[in-house]
């Protein structure tokens, strides 16, 4: 048996191929799209899985450290340390700002972790060069997405790091790359005020009568000292061992301590159904509005490629043919057309597109699946309109015209 | 003749669709979570680590000191400012006395008046006993009255303690003019030791309580650093070893030791603190309140095996790394000994030299990760 399709598409295959490669990038761009969704998402969930954590003290009654500020007392850890299940407890803050590098700066969410060793949580728990931190000041492990390099000098307010590590993938739940230094810095950096604004405060304290009292030789030098210090973290990151679950530890620490505590469960849920739920939302619709219009156009296409064979199919139609057979002349060349666009389309979105965008795209196997399967379908729902069009040709129309 | 043409169609159709069916089964299979994760290997190595210690410290000395007067009063004069050098015994500057020094004029005059006294006192004596003498005679000789001798005698006593009393007036008007006097030394600001002046807190002129440092000097000998090491990095922290210190101003190294360990520890900042002084002070003078780097170097340990930090990677409870057996991967938790700051680490037990783990990697592995080994993981994709 001949296959009527595969002789038509013969006999223009570079047209039929060519609109199958335009098709292709117009389901790149969806394919695209939804990566850039699930990369949203998973910018979210990567900012948990990195610090380790299985949950997260913070300040009572905010939804810190990611979607609200939080700020604890940095001895804090050690009351939770003692709780029953508590396997590891870290000290952590996190402060997006520019970072100065010789000329440029980058937007970085500076993360301060803890001293210690490898395995810490809130460390980079894997790296792409270089070594994790060994110094408790002045060196800094950052993501590759930031472009610095092993051994250049960064600035972070007023003081220099050497950047000794690089990892990837270490983002923000807004996709800017951390860059890790030691709690004590970034303690500093997070609260210490430019130069000019301690100076002015100095000023403003010695010249308040209440702190610089003649009779009280080195009260004024104890306030300003008081004034210039910082004890203050953003969150406890908490592991806890094989035995107690999350849920009972987080009660535990809740009623005893009087702290907010989240467990991952709950970090995600504020994360990805608080933090980035509008832009997620946005992004969402517009591959809603995406998918559409591609349905249409493939839809277009399709009917345009049919009713440019009307002549053909009425020729077919005079000499007898079944209409089974030029239904399915149309169908399957509307699905080749779909497979080509999607294999097109697959390559440039993977390929091409994704690399370029400058934050996360995750082009998800199943959505790979799931974007096939809704292309065949379009396809052979706008072959069915075509097929209607050309079944209700008259055979006249072979030799008039 | 006519099949020929549908032949190269056909083949010039499976020329383009090939590739592309080639190339999509390649991006499915070789990009995104299925793809496998570029690793670099490395393989545990014997190697003798010299651990160190890191921390920071501001630049402080040993020895220094305020001066200012003991009592209240106002600065009449100062002679020094700050950055001059010192000798021990300098007169750096003064207080006002006030009235003193008309309080020792008069006092000197009342020791003019209380030796004049007291020569008043002897004569009065030498007459008294002139007296006596004579009517004792003559009582001798029957040609007085003996109620007239006894007179003389007791004048003679009274003529005594007169002269005892002026010589106690003499002494207590010297041991007040003495203090008056040491009083009037006391005012003046006199350096302690050799030294440098730091600050000059006041000015000629500015009242000040007792006690109120005017100026204060240092022992620039005693220089030393103040350091202070994160509790977690300062194990086998002790006195006389050997320290490099960079000076903020200055990227050049110092040698210098380790002086002492501090008994207190910061119990707020979880820190040890440890003071570290130069082998040989620095030209000119670090100032005082810079900030350090000091790297302790400790002694250096024996060979052992040894693995990269980044290697080490926190699964499941548990510290280990990725090691690659036959092909697969698995899990070896490790215990981890002594570390140096170049990034090295000694495994004590769990991995083996030679045995061959992951260093870098792109993402986080398990051990059903398909890996790809490469040299550099710089400018790989997922």
């Amino acid at each position: 048996m001949i296959s009527l399709a595969g002789r038509d598409i013969m006999h223009a295959w570079g047209k039929f191929v060519f609109t199958g490669l335009g098709l292709g990038l117009l389901i790149g761009v969806t394919l695209s799209m939804a990566g850039i969704y699930r990369g949203l998402v998973d910018d979210g969930k990567a900012l948990l899985d990195n610090s380790g954590a299985d949950l997260w003290v913070v300040q009572q009654n905010t939804l810190g450290p990611y979607a609200e500020s939080s700020s604890i007392y940095d001895d804090l850890w050690r009351g939770i340390r003692n709780m029953p299940g508590v396997e590891r407890v870290a000290n952590v803050t996190y402060l997006t700002m520019q970072v100065r590098q010789g000329e440029r700066d980058v937007r970085a969410m500076v993360t301060g972790i803890t001293a210690g060793a490898a395995g810490t949580p809130g460390w980079p728990p894997y790296l792409v060069a270089g070594r994790q931190i060994t110094r408790g000041h002045y060196e800094a492990v950052a993501d590759v997405a930031t472009g610095f390099k092993i051994g250049d000098s960064i600035q972070i307010r007023r003081n220099h790091y050497s950047v000794v590590g690089l990892t990837r993938r270490m983002v923000s739940s807004g996709g800017d790359p951390m860059v890790f230094i030691p709690l004590k810095d970034a303690q500093e950096a997070q609260f210490l005020k430019d130069n000019d604004a301690i100076l002015q405060q100095r000023r403003r304290t010695s010249a308040n009568p209440a702190f610089n009292r003649p009779q009280v030789p080195g009260l004024l030098e104890a306030v300003i000292a008081s004034q210039s210090t910082n004890t203050y973290v953003n969150a406890v990151l908490v592991q806890i061992d094989s035995i107690h679950s999350a849920d009972e530890v987080a009660e535990a620490i809740r009623r005893w301590k009087r702290l907010t505590v989240y467990t991952r469960s709950q970090m995600e849920e504020i994360l990805i159904g608080k933090l980035i739920a509008t832009s997620a939302k946005q992004i969402g619709m517009f591959l809603v509005i995406l998918s559409i219009v591609s349905a249409a156009i493939v839809a277009f296409i399709i009917y345009t490629l049919t009713l440019g064979k009307i002549r053909e199919i009425a020729v077919l139609k005079l000499i007898g043919t079944k209409n089974r057979t030029i239904a399915g002349l149309i169908m399957q060349q509307a699905i080749a057309l779909g497979l080509i666009g999607f294999i097109v389309g697959k390559i440039t979105a993977t390929l091409l597109m994704a690399p370029i965008f400058p934050k996360y795209v995750l082009l998800e196997p199943l959505d790979s699946v799931f974007g096939l399967f809704a292309v065949i379908i379009i396809c052979i729902f706008s072959s069915i309109i075509a097929i209607r069009a050309a079944l209700k040709v008259d055979p006249a129309e072979a030799v008039g015209g | 003749m006519k099949r020929f043409p549908l032949q190269t169609r056909t083949l010039a159709l499976v020329v383009v669709l090939l590739p592309l069916l080639a190339l999509f089964i390649y991006v499915s299979l070789r990009s995104g979570p299925l793809a496998p994760v570029p690793v670099t290997l490395t393989q545990v190595s014997s190697r003798a680590i010299s651990p160190a210690l890191f921390g920071i410290g501001t630049v402080d000395v040993r020895y220094s000191y305020k001066i200012g007067p003991t009592v209240a009063g106002r600065i009449a004069f100062l002679n020094v400012h700050v950055g001059d050098q010192v000798k021990a015994g300098q007169i750096l500057g003064g207080m006002d006395p006030v009235d003193l020094d008309e309080r020792i004029r008069a006092q000197q005059s009342a020791q003019k008046r209380a030796v004049a006294q007291l020569d008043e006192a002897q004569a009065r004596l030498d007459y008294a006993q002139t007296q006596a003498q004579r009517y004792a005679d003559l009582l001798g000789a029957k040609s007085t009255s003996e109620e007239i001798v006894a007179t003389k005698k007791f004048e003679l006593q009274i003529a005594r303690t007169t002269l005892s009393a002026a010589h106690s007036a003499v002494a207590q008007i010297d041991a007040e003019l003495a203090a008056l006097k040491e009083q009037r030394n006391n005012l003046a600001l006199v350096a302690a030791v050799d030294g440098l002046i730091t600050a000059r807190n006041a000015d000629p002129g500015t009242t000040i309580v007792a006690g109120q440092a005017v100026l204060e000097m240092i022992n620039p000998q005693s220089l030393w650093i103040d350091v202070r090491f994160d509790q977690t990095h300062a194990q086998g922290l002790k006195a006389d070893l050997a320290a490099q210190i960079v000076l903020r101003s200055q990227q050049s190294r110092h040698p210098g030791r380790v002086l002492r360990v501090e008994p207190l520890a910061d119990a707020v900042t979880e820190e040890m603190l440890a003071k570290v002084v130069f082998d040989q002070i620095p030209a000119p003078l670090p100032a005082i309140g810079e900030l350090t780097e000091v790297t302790v170097m400790l002694p250096e340990l024996p060979a052992g095996p040894v693995i990269p930090n980044a290697a080490i990677k926190h699964v499941g409870g548990k510290l280990g790394v990725w090691q690659r057996q036959n092909g697969e991967l698995h899990f070896a938790a490790v215990t981890l000994g002594a570390s140096d700051l170049d990034g090295y680490v000694q495994v004590l037990d769990g991995v083996d030299i030679g045995a061959e783990i992951i260093v870098y990697s792109t993402k986080a592995l398990s051990a059903s990760s398909r890996i790809h080994v490469v040299d550099s993981l710089l400018g790989a994709k997922s």
